[in-house]
């Protein structure tokens, strides 16, 4: 009986987990990607995050990109119309073998979000001349 | 011991879902506002939040990367119009894998409560958010009556 009603109690506390993760579901930031001969870069727009709010971290071959948007508001403010209704920017990429990410640089400026992530020496692009006979 | 198994699968996969339903919500416009009528679908660039409180409205637009001299505010009453233009340098040089950024002119008219005072703005750019604030007029404001 005892065992029983440990796992009713673990079910609903996993059922809470999901609740308040869908309802902090976070934006996704808008970004361009391109590449050029020696490294990728990203930019993302995240409006209305500072660089203290900011988390950019590449892990597991995962780079993952974060933050929280901080408004100047006064006390006691009610919304009259939200076109964002949340305050979380979240996004992750899935990075390949020949990016070094341990030299992955990132710059915040005006709520724009540039990471630069050089290539391998190796990897870099070769010009192939091609001799016509 | 599973859920480390699908765990990995809330990144892209759901992260897509979560995106085409958003795109589905701004297509059909499943919003808890009834729409204006100078309202634009949404996701119309930029995103606009609007706070009130009993002394002032804010108005709060989303536009990273921003230059403050390309924009034009103006003021009629209670409609606040804001245009400008977001552009994204491109490089020539490089491949693009993803264009997700807005690039170019826009222009949004936004309704505020009808006790603004248009003769009270100020608008600062900081963190890539314009924020506007608009005093409203003290006839209107709430006040305590004492019964005696």
């Amino acid at each position: 009986m005892a065992a029983n009603q440990e796992v009713t109690a673990r079910k609903s506390t996993a059922v809470d987990e999901r609740k308040t993760r869908a309802q902090e579901a976070p934006m996704l930031p808008a970004v361009d990607i391109f590449e050029d001969a020696y490294q990728i870069t990203v930019q993302a727009e995240m409006p209305g995050v500072s660089k203290d709010r900011l988390n950019v971290q590449a892990h597991h071959n995962e780079l993952l990109i974060e933050g929280d948007v901080q408004l100047d508001m006064p006390a006691g403010m009610t919304a009259f119309y939200a076109d964002l209704q949340t305050t979380k920017y979240r996004r992750r990429f899935v990075l390949s073998g020949e990016l070094e990410t341990d030299r992955i640089a990132a710059s915040l400026k005006d709520g724009v979000l540039t990471v630069r992530i050089p290539k391998r020496a190796e990897f870099r692009t070769r010009r192939i001349k091609v001799d016509a006979q | 011991m599973f859920e480390s198994l699908f765990s990995g699968f809330d990144t892209d996969i759901f992260d897509e879902f979560k995106r085409l339903e958003s795109e589905m919500l701004q297509l059909f416009g499943n919003s808890p506002w009834p729409a204006g009528i100078r309202a634009t679908q949404r996701g119309a660039f930029p995103p606009v939040n609007v706070g009130t409180t009993p002394e002032r409205v804010d108005v709060y637009l989303f536009a990273a990367g921003l230059d403050p001299k390309s924009l034009d505010l103006s003021i009629q009453q209670n409609l606040l119009a804001v245009s400008g233009s977001h552009k994204v340098k491109v490089d020539e040089k490089a491949d693009y894998y993803r264009r997700e950024r807005f690039d170019g002119d826009f222009r949004r008219v936004i309704t505020l409560p009808s006790d603004v005072d248009p003769d009270r703005v100020e608008a600062r750019y900081r963190d890539g958010v314009l924020q506007v604030t608009i005093q409203r007029r003290e006839s209107t404001r709430p006040r305590q009556i004492t019964v005696n």
